[in-house]
Parts: C-alpha cells; sequence; structure tokens
C-alpha cells in the first residue's frame, strides 16, 4: 500500500514538472535566442543555448545609431516609456474612479441603485469591440485620435472594476459604519478611514488587473495611434514582427523587453492576483 | 437628498459619466453607423454619409469572405473550447494529487503565460511553429512524426494558433478549476472508494457533478473569448495563408481601418456581438435544463 502510494507521489510529481517545463520552455527560449548573434537560431537542430552570449540584438533594438547619414531605431525604448506612462495613468485613474463607486454601489443608499446596478450588469455582455468604430469616430472630433488620452479614456468605462470591487465592499459590516455616523463623522471620513483600509488587499488586486490590462492591450491602441512615436510596446513589435519577421533572434529580444517588466510586476504580486481571481470566479 | 445621497453620487457619477461617454453613446451610434454608408470619403466630409438601411447587412451575407471569417472564427472556438477547457482541467486535476508537492510554485509558473502580452509571446510561437528550425517540429522529429507546415498550412494554421493559445490561456481556468476542485465533498469520495468504484467511476459520478457548473461557466465565457480572436492571427499569420485564419474580428478591423468601410465594419461587429449573447443564451438555456447552473 505504501509502495504504491510512493509510485503514485513519484508519477504525479513528476508530470507536474514535465508539464511546468513543457509550459515555461518557450519563454526560457525566447531569452536565450534573444542573446543568440543574428542567424545563430536558424540551425537544425535547433539551439537551446547559446554558444555565444551577445547582446547585438539588444543593442540594435534599443539604441539609436547613425545609417547612411540618416538617424535611426526601432523606437522600441520610447514605446516602452509609452506603455509605462499610460499603464501608470490607466491604473491610478481606474483605481480614483471604481473604488469608491463600487463601495457606493455595496453600502450607500441612493434612489436609483438597483436599477443602475441592473443595467452595469447588462452593460457587462456588450464587447468592446462594438464600440470601437463609433468611439474613433468621435475621437476623431474630439482631436483624440493619436493621443494618450485616446488611448486611456475607454478602458475607463471600467463595470467589471465596479462589480469586483462592490462585491468585496458588501462584506464590510453596516454596523460599524452606523457606529462611525453616530460619532459624527462625515461621509468622506469613514470612506477614508474605515473603507479604504479594509479594501486595500482587493485594491491592490484591482491596481494588478488594471496594469497588466492596460500594459497588454492591443486592439484599441492598434486602432488609436497612428503615430510611431505614441506607439506602446505590443503597437511597436506589432509593427516590427509585421516588417522584420525573418530576424528571429532581434524579435526574441523585443519580446523579452515586453513581457519581462510585466512578469517582474506579477510575480512577487501574485497571490494578489490569484485570489482576486478566485474572487470573481465563486460570486453569485 | 440625504448626506447619503450626496455622497453615493459624489462617488458614482464620474464613472456613470464615463461608461455612458465610452460605451452607452458608442454603442448606440454603432447602431445607427450600421445602417450609413460611412466611408473614407465621408470621413473626409460629413455629407458625403447615406442611409443605407439594412444594405450593409445584405451586402456582407453576399461577401463570401465575411463567411469564411465566420467559418474560420467558428473553428476557432468549436476546437478551441475543448482544447483549452480540457487542458485546465487536466492541469487542475494533477495539481490536485495529494501527492503534489510544492503547489504554489507549479500554480504561478503554470499561470505566467495567462499575465504576458498576447503580441510577444505570439511572435516567440511563430518561430517555435517554424517548419524548419522551431522547437515543436524538431520535436516532433524525436517522436518520428513528419514535419507539419503549420503556419503555412492551411488546414494546419487554426490548430497551430490554437496550440499557442491553449499554452497562454489554460492556466486561467486552471486555479478556478482547483479552487472548484477541493470543493468536492470529501466523504463522498471516501464512501465511493469504499463501494470499490474504479478512479473514472468517481471523476464520473463525484468530481463531475460537483464541478459541472464551474465547468459550464468557464466554457460559456471560452466561447466568448474564442469569438473575439484577433491578435493572434495578425501577429502569427496575417489572416493567411489562403485567408485561413481571417477571424470575424480581423475582417471588420481590415473593413474599418485598412478601406475605412466603417459602415460595413459596424455591421460585422453588431452580426459578432448579436452572436456572442445569442450563444450565451443557449449555453445558459442548456445549463438550466439540466440544472447544471
Amino acid at each position: 500500500m505504501i509502495q504504491r502510494r510512493r509510485i503514485r507521489a513519484i508519477v504525479a510529481n513528476g508530470l507536474v514538472a514535465l508539464l511546468t517545463a513543457v509550459t515555461l520552455i518557450p519563454l526560457v527560449w525566447m531569452v536565450t535566442v534573444s542573446f543568440m548573434p543574428r542567424g545563430a537560431s536558424s540551425h537544425f537542430p535547433p539551439p537551446f543555448w547559446p554558444e555565444r552570449w551577445s547582446g547585438e540584438n539588444y543593442y540594435e533594438l534599443l539604441v539609436r545609431r547613425e545609417i547612411d547619414g540618416a538617424w535611426f531605431d526601432y523606437r522600441v525604448l520610447p514605446a516602452l516609456g509609452n506603455s509605462l506612462l499610460i499603464a501608470v495613468i490607466a491604473t491610478v485613474l481606474g483605481l480614483l474612479l471604481t473604488v469608491p463607486a463600487g463601495y457606493a454601489f455595496a453600502k450607500l443608499r441612493f434612489t436609483g441603485r438597483e436599477r443602475l446596478l441592473k443595467l452595469l450588469i447588462a452593460g457587462l455582455v456588450v464587447p468592446g469591440q462594438v464600440a470601437m468604430l463609433p468611439l474613433f469616430l468621435l475621437f476623431k472630433e474630439l482631436g483624440l485620435v493619436n493621443s494618450f488620452a485616446g488611448v486611456i479614456l475607454p478602458g475607463l468605462a471600467g463595470i467589471f472594476a465596479i462589480l469586483f470591487v462592490r462585491q468585496s465592499a458588501l462584506a464590510i459590516p453596516d454596523e460599524m459604519l452606523d457606529a462611525a455616523r453616530l460619532d459624527g463623522a462625515s461621509e468622506a471620513r469613514i470612506f477614508r478611514s474605515i473603507v479604504l483600509p479594509l479594501l486595500a488587499p482587493i485594491t491592490v488586486t484591482l491596481a494588478l488587473f488594471l496594469f497588466l490590462g492596460s500594459w497588454n492591450d492591443f486592439l484599441w491602441p492598434l486602432i488609436i495611434l497612428t503615430d510611431q512615436s505614441k506607439y506602446t510596446l505590443p503597437v511597436a513589435v506589432g509593427a516590427i514582427v509585421r516588417e522584420h519577421a525573418a530576424d528571429g533572434e532581434l524579435m526574441m529580444a523585443a519580446s523579452v523587453v515586453t513581457t519581462l517588466p510585466v512578469l517582474l510586476i506579477f510575480l512577487p504580486l501574485q497571490r494578489f492576483y490569484i485570489s482576486g481571481l478566485l474572487g470573481g470566479s465563486v460570486k453569485g | 437628498m440625504t448626506r447619503q445621497e450626496r455622497t453615493a453620487w459624489l462617488f458614482t457619477a464620474p464613472v456613470l459619466a464615463i461608461i455612458a461617454a465610452m460605451l452607452v453613446l458608442p454603442v448606440t451610434l454603432a447602431l445607427a453607423l450600421s445602417l450609413t454608408d460611412y466611408s473614407i470619403y465621408a470621413l473626409a466630409d460629413w455629407s458625403n454619409v447615406r442611409f443605407v438601411g439594412l444594405g450593409n447587412f445584405a451586402e456582407l451575407l453576399r461577401t463570401a469572405l465575411f463567411w469564411r471569417a465566420l467559418a474560420n472564427t467558428a473553428l476557432f472556438a468549436a476546437l478551441g473550447v475543448p482544447m483549452a477547457i480540457g487542458a485546465s482541467l487536466g492541469a487542475a486535476l494533477l495539481l490536485h494529487d495529494t501527492t503534489v508537492r510544492w503547489k504554489p510554485l507549479w500554480r504561478v509558473a503554470l499561470f505566467a503565460p495567462y499575465v504576458t502580452s498576447v503580441v510577444a509571446t505570439a511572435v516567440v510561437w511563430r518561430f517555435l511553429l517554424n517548419t524548419r528550425f522551431g522547437l515543436i517540429n524538431y520535436a516532433l522529429g524525436w517522436l518520428s512524426l513528419p514535419p507539419v507546415d503549420w503556419l503555412g498550412d492551411p488546414h494546419a494554421s487554426i490548430p497551430a494558433i490554437l496550440l499557442f493559445v491553449t499554452w497562454k490561456i489554460f492556466g486561467y481556468n486552471m486555479i478556478v478549476f482547483t479552487a472548484a476542485l477541493s470543493s468536492v465533498p470529501q466523504d463522498l469520495m471516501e464512501a465511493a472508494r469504499l463501494d470499490g468504484a474504479s478512479r473514472w467511476g468517481r471523476f464520473r459520478h463525484v468530481t463531475l457533478p460537483a464541478i459541472g457548473p464551474t465547468l459550464l461557466l468557464a466554457s460559456v465565457m471560452s466561447v466568448a473569448g474564442f469569438l473575439q480572436i484577433f491578435a493572434e492571427p495578425y501577429v502569427m499569420t496575417l489572416g493567411g495563408p489562403a485567408q485561413s485564419t481571417v477571424t470575424v474580428l480581423y475582417f471588420m478591423f481590415d473593413e474599418g481601418f485598412k478601406w475605412w468601410n466603417l459602415g460595413q465594419a459596424s455591421a460585422v461587429a453588431l452580426i459578432l456581438f448579436i452572436l456572442i449573447l445569442a450563444i450565451t443564451f443557449v449555453e445558459t438555456r442548456i445549463g438550466k435544463r439540466n440544472q447544471w447552473l
């Protein structure tokens, strides 16, 4: 019996390790190929480890240089800056807009609350793409095409975020809030001193969702940004791959630059991300 | 107005205004736009717009590429949902086994692809799937299977993209399923084991009924997700080979922002919206009838 259990443990652990290895190979391979000299990966059998570690792909990708008297670069560093700026602004504004709203929908009594809530839930089923074409025309009239405001604004209509915050805010005991009201605390004070500390963990989770969502967004920035110097990283990488697809090592370096910041943010905060994901799935 | 009410409006009005401006208004306009012949000429001057009724929809039904895009998208969903859900469930069952150690570590590693950018990892998979120098064909060679022209053969292109999509997203539902699995009643499991039920029997009659609702919900959401595939073919195949990976959204993007037929493109977006609504509705009805939800 114990023997059988040991065999089973070895098989199960082995399979999990194998699955993890297969899952991580593409990411590890992305990094190793990005350090190979140009053309080194186009061999059979495909090399997994660089014979000689080289930084030339990163140099070519990131550093502006003169070619035949004209300045040239892939505009990856500016795109990295754009992506960071947009993601930070989108996250901060998103939190400012949706955390108080989610709390209000959970705990503050006001006329029309239930009806608005129903409308919001109904709004969840509308795919964003339906709004994109008219939004583009509206933004063109408003002069927002090719601006960061144009990239950020549609993402601020965070129905999911409001409902997500509301779900957690529902757990705050009413007695706590009423006691503070009896002590003469203003509603703003209650929100700041009682509600916000209680909602801190899910605010971190939501911030992660918003940041990663903005960082990885592709279709809308692709539509609204027309000038290369305004591109976000995914749009810039998408443009490079459609033109320089043959340069494998260079493309891997571009992918590393795009995925690394996200993984560096995700890994230390993964606990918040995963708990948030489960909070969303057990509702109802 | 009470103090509470004033605060509530102060807290909700800004985001509600944005939702009205960024979602409600544009969706209403999309309806209007789909009934016009808005094209590149109208982009220069609004007076060139004419009302065409349901003309865009009639035109779409006569467009072969639109039907092709619909069929491709249906294939993406029909193959992709079982593939992705199956991978998630398999990984979750494996991770749920009591003998497995270091679970949090495996969980994070398996989830990592989900948080990466689709564009960046699609680029990586383009090279993994390379016919001559890709790791995948190399692995096939190991198993003495012939190489596949993954992204060059119209019959292999959709499965190839689905391999990538499954790799990228299975971690998400894996986490959801692991949570559902830990809610499977242990006493029932023990009773089934004592009654001599086989491993498959226990899975079929104890585990599956317990996680059924979660499975169904995940499938419904996956269908909606697969119907909205865009970035993967945009980066990996440019819609080819032989238009085998042109999806509905890809078609909409080209129609709208390459040819500037925004009226026509709006009609495409609305058809996709209606399809998603209809399929979701039917799925939840089936789920309710069988009491899975």
